[in-house]
């Protein structure tokens, strides 16, 4: 694998979709609502996003990934950066026009349930956003309604009329994937959104986002816990720690040739059907350290095997070791050989602004 | 070979819903030795958690449960709540996945600790407060006098886990059954409670039983694994038969799950091979084997009649007319 992007436009395409140095943090209230801290959910993330591309984020609890997330959809609206979608820059927008811009960016969560209105039948769910886009009339609505369910697999004669509670977890994950596009948008973002369903019907969700992906040539941001499953279905890996990014890269290179020791964890701890495979017991120790209070220099540092003294007087800066292969780490796993530090000079933009 | 530590035989739960029954656990048999760890893997509602309830006496009044359990040759079923409650804890203890919810958020995890002691054993309190701070550190949590004081909000989810493992060892039982008590951690986290409990495993010489939905985590860290589908046990092997190089799973739903676990070696946007429909409705199982609706290889034979677990290899059982050969690798 050369280039970060595959998948991708060709090099210098636009990117759909823009961040830089996304910065979000809440402020935590002790008793009587004195300020008692704030949280670093997330400090200084950028990424891209190519047309057509599924860039994959992993991270622990609390690493921050599902306020990126929501910091991208402006819900809230980050502190700080710049999220750039389909050439629009959606910081400085408000009301309709953010309405607007964000038609066609669309969210698929981790409980279907709590994110599907009991009280309504499947076919007003999915045409809400019809509805509240004003796309087409009634008639045609329903129409679209019967298309959507046919494309997610649900046969519409069936589903259309019944309330979540007569679906099964993996049904109404395939009802709000169909709500999430309607609008045929051309970015989901998908927080966890097969993290809750047995294997056999995550693996069913999975081949529906593939095939969504390439018969609507949806991009994907997606977001899980689960490097293996990210790996699965991501171009391009991002790794996340306490509110950064550590590694980013070609999916295949991050696993392969991991240059952060975080993303060496990780991959370790992942159990293996290979016997013994995953009984490396030298994974890391320790839990992550409150975002209320991250440590100096390099936030892993306090947990890292390799750590020295430069690590907590330094913050590391993201370098690119490798095309398109970007890590923020004073002591990489593996230097790569010179011939491919030559080969990074000329890589795409969307690498480039990977890990920036 | 030691004896069994714990045998189960014939294992059978019915609930009594609406004026029928509810077959959840359908003829269930296994053993576990002291210093073996048995995972029993399958999906929701495939009755692994409902068959070790039942071994714990844990399931609601009316629960129709018939069959075997016996614990050092001493049956359980059947046992009153009080006979019941001098088994639990101090020769078998569960823990959960959700210590969030099983620990007491108003009470201090130490004399949490300390309770479940003292409910097994007569002893002061004083002397309850020395043991409780021992199994903090027996669970490795860092500066034991100081948590003892602490509530569950303040410790994290893994060290929650390790309160609920310590709670779990405080009167040194022979069988610790852990019922999908990684599956709400994070990996890193996971493969730390992995290593803890069997580690204690070792020092204790208990038979542990992993209950998941996670064969990678069986093929990683169990001895004996048991694959369950709706209700009924479908294939048991030690792991080294199932997983590996040489790996010859037999039962085509065994295969599925393994083939639907991500993987890593796998190029991004493969499909995966995929098993349509969803577990049968226990009310409504179908005549004969109760995968056929969902299985491609199902032929005749395996809508009419359902196949019985039978040990086909020395120690591997399997309940399938139309097995897979080379382990279904193909």
């Amino acid at each position: 694998m050369s280039a970060g992007s595959s998948g991708a436009g060709p090099a210098g395409a636009q990117p759909l979709l823009s961040a830089r140095d996304l910065v979000q943090e809440f402020v935590v209230r002790e008793r009587g609502g004195a300020k008692g801290g704030v949280v670093q959910a997330v400090s200084g993330v950028s990424f891209d996003v190519m047309p057509g591309e599924t860039l994959g984020i992993v991270g622990e609890t609390g690493s921050g990934k599902s306020t990126l997330a929501r910091a991208v959809l402006q819900a809230p609206r980050p502190k700080s950066g710049t999220v750039t979608f389909r050439g629009t820059e959606l910081t400085a927008l408000h009301g309709r026009k953010l309405l607007q811009a964000r038609r066609h960016m669309q969210f698929v969560f981790q409980d279907p349930f709590g994110s599907l209105d009991p009280k309504w039948q499947v076919r007003s769910i999915i045409e809400e956003p019809l509805v509240a886009y004003r796309a087409g009339g009634r008639a045609e609505r329903r129409k679209r309604v019967d298309e959507l369910l046919d494309l997610v697999g649900l046969d519409p004669a069936r589903y259309a009329r019944r309330h979540p509670r007569e679906l099964s977890g993996g049904q109404a994950q395939r009802v709000a994937i169909a709500r999430a596009v309607a609008l045929e948008p051309s970015l989901l973002i998908c927080d966890e959104a097969v993290s809750s369903l047995d294997v056999l019907i995550q693996a069913q969700v999975l081949n529906l986002f593939e095939r969504l992906r390439s018969e609507l040539g949806l991009s994907y941001l997606f977001i899980a816990h689960d490097l293996a499953l990210v790996k699965q279905v991501s171009d391009r890996v991002a790794v996340m720690y306490l509110g950064k990014l550590c590694e980013v890269g070609p999916g295949e290179a991050v696993y392969r040739q991991p240059l952060h020791p975080y993303t060496r964890a990780l991959l370790d701890s992942i159990p293996s059907t290979e016997p013994g495979a995953a009984r490396a017991a030298a994974t890391i120790k320790g839990e992550p350290p409150s975002p209320i209070h991250p440590p100096s220099g390099c936030r892993f540092r306090t947990r890292c095997p390799r750590a020295a003294d430069l690590c907590a007087s330094e913050e590391p800066r993201p370098r690119e070791l490798a095309a398109g292969h970007m890590v923020a780490c004073h002591f990489p796993l593996t230097q790569p050989a010179a011939t491919d530090t030559t080969a990074a000079a000329g890589t795409t933009a969307a690498a480039k602004g990977a890990a920036e | 070979m030691s004896e069994a530590l714990l045998e189960v035989a014939d294992l059978r739960v019915a609930f009594a819903t609406a004026g029928r029954e509810v077959r959840a656990v359908d003829g269930v048999s296994f053993s576990v030795r002291p210093g073996v760890t048995l995972a029993i893997i399958g999906e929701s509602g495939s009755g692994k958690t409902v068959s070790c309830r039942a071994i714990m006496g844990l399931l609601p009044e009316g629960t129709i449960i018939s069959g075997s359990a016996r614990l050092r040759g001493r049956e359980l079923l059947g046992l009153s709540d009080s006979e019941l409650r001098r088994h639990r804890g101090s020769e078998m203890a569960m823990v959960f996945q959700d210590p969030a919810r099983s620990l007491n958020p108003t009470m201090r995890v130490g004399v949490q600790i300390a309770e479940a002691i003292r409910t097994h054993r007569k002893v002061s309190k004083r002397e309850a407060q020395a043991q409780s701070i021992e199994l903090l550190r027996l669970v490795r949590i860092p500066a034991a006098e100081r948590r003892f004081h602490e509530y569950p909000h303040q410790l994290s989810g893994g060290m929650r886990q390790r309160v609920m493992i310590a709670i779990a060892l405080a009167c040194r039982p022979r069988l610790l059954i852990a019922d999908e008590a990684t599956t709400a951690l994070d990996v890193t986290t996971q493969a730390q409670i992995m290593e803890l409990m069997l580690e204690l495993q070792q020092e204790l010489d208990m038979a542990l039983i992993m209950i998941s939905h996670d064969l990678g985590l069986a093929a990683s860290y169990a001895d004996e694994v048991i694959v369950m589908y709706a209700g009924k046990v479908v294939e048991q092997a030690p792991a080294g038969r199932l997983f590996g190089a040489g790996g010859a799973v037999r039962m085509r739903y065994t295969r599925a799950l393994l083939d639907a676990i991500p993987h890593l070696e796998r190029p991004a946007h493969t499909l995966l091979p995929v098993v349509s429909g969803r577990p049968p409705d226990p009310s409504a199982l179908p005549p004969g084997c109760s995968f056929a609706p969902r299985c491609q290889y199902a032929a005749d034979d395996c809508r009419t009649k359902a196949p019985v677990l039978a040990e086909h290899a020395p120690g591997h059982s399997w309940a399938c007319w139309h097995p897979c050969e080379n382990g279904g690798t193909a």
